[in-house]
């Protein structure tokens, strides 16, 4: 194969459709994710080691930094959990049939995940 | 460059299956866990403990521990032989990519094995 073959992937001369975007976030937010297991299973240890650590928990959750870490955490699992449903959906024969169809989806996706994020954002916070 | 030997199921079909089954289980999951805590606001310790230390709550949390690890090694496969490759990064790219993975499926395994240790030592 010859090696030097030109390559143009420069993303900033690219202009990417918005289905680029949230495959690029899926992406991001499934790393993130890999990460984040640690936080969701630091969790569950506490919630379940004993009465004083379930309780300790509301405590931590008031610390803006532990605040932080969840609702990234959260965060990226609601627009993960959101875009693989997309993923899903298109697998069954739904809307995969055109880049209309595509574009709209991901629009969905979008606003969908901003919407959970909103409410994660405004339970985290209260 | 050869891929395939550090992919989970070591054909592109099988990742693409167990990908879904595992994602399906962990959506199954995180909407029990969200309709569980909506339903029960002023949650108990011993409520909560009760639900996670019976036999059939074990089983959904562990097959959904060991659906985020074949998940997460699917997917963090693909991602690093997207980008940390031979084109990209120079002739040390396998060797880095081959490192990265290694700690990927040990970071995994530790996962499992912390899942384990909390749900059976409730």
């Amino acid at each position: 194969m010859e090696k030097k073959r030109p390559v143009n992937l420069d993303l900033g001369t690219i202009a990417l459709p918005i289905t680029s975007y949230v495959s690029i976030l899926h992406r991001a937010s499934g790393v993130i994710m890999f990460a984040a297991v640690a936080v969701l299973l630091w969790i569950l240890e506490s919630s379940l080691a004993s009465e004083a650590s379930f309780n300790e928990l509301t405590n931590l959750f008031a610390h803006p930094i532990c605040q932080v870490i969840v609702w990234g955490t959260l965060a990226a699992l609601a627009y993960h959990s959101v875009a693989g449903m997309r993923h899903m959906i298109m697998d069954f024969g739904i809307g995969e049939d055109s880049f209309q169809a595509g574009r709209l989806s991901a629009w969905v996706a979008l606003v969908l995940a901003a919407v959970v994020i909103a409410l994660i954002t405004s339970w985290v916070i209260l | 460059m050869i891929t395939t030997v550090t992919s989970l199921g070591r054909s592109g079909l099988s990742d693409w299956l167990i990908q879904r089954v595992s994602a399906f289980v962990m959506t199954a999951y995180l909407f029990f866990i969200v309709g569980y805590l909506l339903a029960n606001p002023e949650l108990s310790y011993s409520q909560w403990a009760d639900l996670n230390s019976s036999l059939p709550m074990r089983m959904f949390s562990l097959v959904t521990m060991l659906s985020i690890a074949a998940h997460a090694w699917i997917g963090m496969w693909c991602v690093l032989t997207d980008y940390v490759t031979v084109r990209l990064m120079g002739p040390k790219a396998t060797a880095i990519r081959i490192f990265f993975q290694l700690g990927m499926i040990a970071i995994i395994l530790l996962y499992v094995i912390w899942a384990i240790d909390i749900l059976w030592g409730i």
